[in-house]
């Protein structure tokens, strides 16, 4: 604030360095234009974000009576692979042997679950509807989809589904076991609407 | 470098001209007269030639933008219809796509020049940092362009690049997610984020021009460094710019044309990946996701990193630590050329940068992970230990009394006032 020495306005009587009237208006004025820029910036940042046709598609139904067990469907919701298998009761037992201490993401991360409910095989399906693993076809680690929806697929060590970009592993509960991936295949909210009958989104 | 302008308008416009908007004056300066060391070598060519590519990439960027289509269900086909229908369409999309290949590869010629020759050490850092930018600039608008054909690669690139920021969901939880779908614009890479890659792919190269001027203007303050590193001492250490420079450098520049052409006309897949000729699919990803060669070394890096987070971490680094090699390098010399112990070291990042690059192209696996690690460790022990220590333990070789002894030799009598080059060039 040295030039405010040259100020006219300003009393010979202030010391050098006490603030003028003048530097008062330039501090708000300033700072009254940043949080105006700050406000016009936000439409153009914000625009970017899902917009509301994104948002409103979100929901998908699908009818699992024709999905036997041994079998796999992938469906799209909100433009993501949406994961079903039947899985047979060996697959079942399988995943259900497995200590929840010993997997690497020890977290269900089923959306329909609260945030902490621990990963063990029955909080990755729906009470009564075991059989049916609902998940989101998308490796936790970058984004690719794994394979083992197809029969010929590789399944992985864990009989499961195996991410070709980097190798991650995920057992027939769709937990990850091995590789970088740092999260269990993610559920989407779902809800059956009747005994078959599904309700993603 | 300050020099006296000599410019002269002759006719009675440019001297109205000159008085009102001396453009003519700052070209005259800058580019005709413009005082050079004397000893520049062919490594200093690429800049001149980067300049060109970038019009290259312009010029043939926007007449395919006339063509292009940047929805997912039309811009595979009007990539397809460009090189089928389209007069001339296949040359301008193949001259902007292999461009970019040389467009990278000039760069990276350039940026290693500038580290074996120390052209970052003061007075030239906000030079340096300057061209850093315009490499990482670069490095997005390649993305970006890349990813506008939509075929396999372009979209399974997109979707693992962008998926990166998700890593900030384990610093704070969430961040990640809505930062990723931010950039999509949805909840998976779709329709809006193919058309805003368009429109930035389409600003960057305006922004890189920019900087690029600035880059310039920051050189044209301490001048060119040269293969000794020493300063220009007076006004036998130089010559004018034009025609000296701007004769070697259009003589490089057409080199380098040369191996574009033979590139475009007889090999231009030979930089490309086949899977990007299969249209785009989300539910199927490819066996193998590999960039284009010229993102090889930092691919190598992302994956030599077992966790995800540290991962991007390193990638990120690998490029932001050129920021601070001003200050990293402790040596009193500029040039790699007298430092008998740094020398070693710097060739051996140059191999690190190439071997990089073939692992980069490989699956993580196995020994190509064991060595992606050991070169990945050599990189940022250069940056971090080798330019700090060896430049304070190292002797380095006796340096010449002047750029122009070290062309001409210590012993020649010289008269002061005019070079001994250009006496020959007058006998000539
Ligand atoms: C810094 C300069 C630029 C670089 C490094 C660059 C790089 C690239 C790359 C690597 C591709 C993919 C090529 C392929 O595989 O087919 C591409 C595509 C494209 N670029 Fe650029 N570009 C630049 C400037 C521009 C500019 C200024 C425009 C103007 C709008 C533009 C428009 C396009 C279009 C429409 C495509 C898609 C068509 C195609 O694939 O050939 N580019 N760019
Ligand atoms: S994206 Fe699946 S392992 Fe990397």
């Amino acid at each position: 604030m040295a030039d405010t020495d040259h100020s006219p306005a300003q009393s010979p009587l202030l010391a050098e360095d006490e603030p003028t009237r003048r530097d008062v208006i330039l501090v708000a004025a300033a700072g009254f234009a940043a949080v105006g820029a700050a406000a016009a910036l936000w439409p153009l940042l914000d625009q970017m974000n899902p917009d509301q046709s994104a948002l409103s598609v979100a929901t998908t139904e699908l009818d699992l009576a024709d999905v036997d067990p041994g079998q796999a469907i992938t469906v799209m919701w909100r433009g993501k692979p949406i994961f079903v298998r039947h899985r047979t009761d060996e697959e079942i037992a399988a995943a259900k042997a497995v200590p929840v201490d010993d997997l690497p993401d020890a977290l269900a991360r089923n959306a329909n679950l609260p945030d902490d409910a621990p990963a063990t095989d029955e909080n990755r399906t729906t009470k009564g509807h075991e059989g049916f693993l609902i998940m989101i076809g998308i490796c936790t680690h970058l984004g690719c989809i794994p394979k083992g929806q197809a029969p010929g697929d590789n399944k992985g060590d864990y009989d499961g589904w195996f991410c070709p970009c980097h190798g991650s592993q995920y057992d027939t509960a769709g937990r990850i076991r091995k590789g970088p991936a740092p999260q269990n295949l993610a559920i989407p909210p779902y809800a059956y609407t009747s005994d078959t009958k599904v309700k993603i989104g | 470098m300050a020099h006296a302008s000599s410019y002269q308008p002759t006719s009675s416009f440019g001297q109205w001209l000159d008085a009102r908007l001396p453009v003519g004056r700052v070209m005259h300066d800058q580019f005709m007269t413009f005082p050079t060391p004397r000893n520049l070598n062919y490594w200093w060519t690429f800049g001149g030639i980067l300049t060109f590519m970038l019009a290259v990439q312009i010029a043939t960027g926007v007449v395919l933008a006339m063509h292009y289509v940047p929805t997912p269900e039309g811009a595979f086909d009007s990539v397809e219809t460009i090189m089928r229908d389209v007069n001339w369409g296949w040359l301008l999309r193949y001259s902007h796509a292999v461009g970019g290949s040389m467009f990278f590869l000039a760069a990276y010629i350039h940026t290693f020049r500038g580290l074996y020759y120390g052209s970052y050490k003061a007075p030239r850092e906000v030079l340096w940092i300057l061209g850093v930018l315009i490499l990482l600039l670069m490095i997005a608008t390649a993305f970006m362009g890349y990813s506008l054909v939509w075929g396999q690669m372009s979209f399974w690139a997109v979707t693992v690049i962008t998926n990166l920021f998700s890593s900030l969901d384990a610093v704070i939880p969430g961040l990640g997610t809505k930062l990723v779908q931010w950039i999509w614009g949805g909840f998976a890479v779709g329709a809006p984020t193919l058309n805003r890659l368009f429109s930035l792919h389409y600003l960057f190269p305006f922004l890189i021009a920019g900087v690029v001027v600035l880059h310039i203007w920051a050189l044209h303050v301490p001048g060119n460094n040269n293969p000794t590193g020493i300063d220009v001492k007076g006004p036998r250490d130089t010559v004018p710019f034009h025609p000296y420079y701007t004769i070697k450098d259009g003589f490089a520049l057409l080199m380098f044309v040369l191996l574009f052409a033979v590139l475009l006309f007889y090999a231009p897949n030979l930089l490309g990946h086949s899977d990007n000729y299969i249209p785009a699919n989300p539910l199927q990803t490819p066996p193998h996701i590999v960039p284009e060669w010229y993102f090889l070394p930092f691919y190598a890096v992302l994956r030599a990193i077992p966790n995800k987070l540290m991962g991007v971490i390193a990638l990120i680094s690998s490029i932001a630590i050129l920021f601070f090699v001003p200050w990293l390098d402790t040596s009193k010399v500029r040039s790699t050329r007298y430092r008998p112990i740094y020398k070693w070291f710097f060739w051996v990042f140059v191999v690190t940068a190439i071997v990089l690059g073939y692992l980069g192209s490989q699956p993580p696996e196995g020994w190509y992970l064991i060595f992606g690690r050991i070169f990945t460790a050599y990189y940022f022990l250069f940056f971090l230990v080798v330019m700090p220590v060896v430049g304070l333990l190292e002797k380095p070789a006796k340096l010449p009394g002047s750029i122009t002894e070290s062309v001409l030799g210590p012993d020649e009598p010289l008269p002061l006032s005019v070079p001994k080059a250009r006496q020959r060039e007058q006998v000539l």
